[in-house]
């Protein structure tokens, strides 16, 4: 059982490991003018940006099921569409993780996922993984804010300044964001880093 | 058999316990017995001002510096090589460090019983701060706050790597600064 269990897992490790990063260098910018996508929900149905006929913009989230960073952050990413979707920034959470080199990032986990946690936004799977190299994101989670009437990156980056500890954050740089924007003024913050896992590849 | 089991989960958690003591001690001496060991059950928080000068130390060692975590699977997949590094390199004044990223919380739940069932002979220390955004700039400002990553350097240069090494590659590397 022992032996069953360990070559479970190292088997698991190599096959885990086994894939690197892809970006493209043209990624986007801050202001780069980013391109629709179209991608399925867990509710079936596609969506895509041209959909929302009435928002100011969209809180673009990658994340996924199995990152611990992206788990710790799936609370905060529930309370930003709570109290941004109202005011015309909607969360749209796309799991850019290839589901055969990850199977806990499959489209059928990601529903039960966001059932389990009651995610009140979209969450998309990146079938091919064509998306996340246009938008350049190299971990998860990775946020992008884009405003709707110009499709303009406005800001790339972390939620906040404390990803492993909610209780310690000091600045909500995503927040801080949306409300610059709300308010018409210049974001002062325009990109942030935080520690995250690498997108899953095969 | 059952007692064999008790008997293994006795010594676990007697393990344990003499850990949690020894670590409980290690915070409240100071820092100044730094050199007292390098095992593996030593195991140390720092901030990311505590931890800065251990990536920048001018003496005549070469330091492999790896970022990483338990549940990063490229981390734990490249693990061994650093773990070779350390011991086949130490008489050529080389020094592994791994600096683990993992959730403070886990520490005794996760990070400590890996330690202790790798094995690990190099030096770990936890990073536990907040405000990545400053450190993850200023560890290097070409890094996209994914890990792993290494930092190679001594007193004449220093490269920054964010990608995953094979025993190979990181050999090819570090061989750059020592000859």
């Amino acid at each position: 059982m022992k032996i069953l269990k360990t070559t479970f897992v190292l088997v698991m490790i190599a096959f885990l490991s086994a894939f690197t990063l892809k970006v493209d260098k043209e990624s986007y910018k801050i202001g780069d003018k980013v391109e629709d996508f179209s991608l399925k929900n867990i509710d079936n149905k596609m969506v895509s940006l041209s959909d929302y006929k009435n928002v100011k913009g969209f809180v673009i989230i990658f994340t996924c099921n199995t990152c611990p960073y992206s788990v710790a952050n799936e609370d905060r990413i529930i309370a930003l569409d709570k109290k941004y979707k109202e005011k015309g920034f909607p969360v749209i959470a796309i799991n850019p993780n290839d589901p055969v080199a990850v199977p806990d990032d499959s489209f059928a986990k990601m529903k039960d996922r966001a059932n389990e946690k009651g995610f009140t936004f979209p969450y998309l799977l990146d079938v091919g993984q064509k998306v996340y190299p246009k938008f350049g994101a190299t971990k998860i989670p990775h946020v992008y804010i884009v405003t709707k009437n110009d499709m303009k990156v406005k800001y790339i980056g972390a939620i906040d300044n404390s990803s492993r500890n909610p209780d310690k954050v000091t600045e909500k740089y995503v927040e801080n964001a949306l409300d610059a924007l709300l308010k018409g003024d210049e974001i002062q913050k325009k990109e942030t880093r935080a520690i995250g896992c690498t997108i899953k590849v095969q | 058999m059952y007692f064999y089991r008790m008997k293994t989960k006795l010594l676990i958690g007697c393990l344990l316990l003499a850990f949690i003591v020894s670590c409980k001690k290690e915070t409240t001496n100071s820092v100044a017995k730094k050199t007292e060991q390098i095992s593996n059950i030593s195991l140390k928080s720092y901030s990311y001002d505590e931890l800065k000068p251990l990536l920048e130390k001018k003496d005549n060692k070469t330091y492999v510096v790896n970022f990483w975590a338990t549940w990063c699977a490229p981390c734990v997949k490249e693990l061994p090589y650093f773990e070779k590094i350390n011991k086949e390199y130490a008489s050529k004044n080389v020094e592994v460090l791994l600096v683990s990223l993992d959730f403070p919380r886990q520490v005794e739940k996760k990070l400590i019983p890996f330690i202790q069932k790798r094995n690990l002979q190099s030096k770990v220390v936890l990073l536990d701060d907040v405000n990545e955004d400053v450190w993850i700039k200023d560890i290097d400002s070409t890094w996209s706050g994914a890990i792993p990553i290494t930092i190679i350097y001594n007193k004449d240069q220093r490269k920054f790597y964010e990608q995953s090494f094979t025993y190979e590659s990181l050999e090819t590397e570090l061989n750059k600064f020592i000859n």
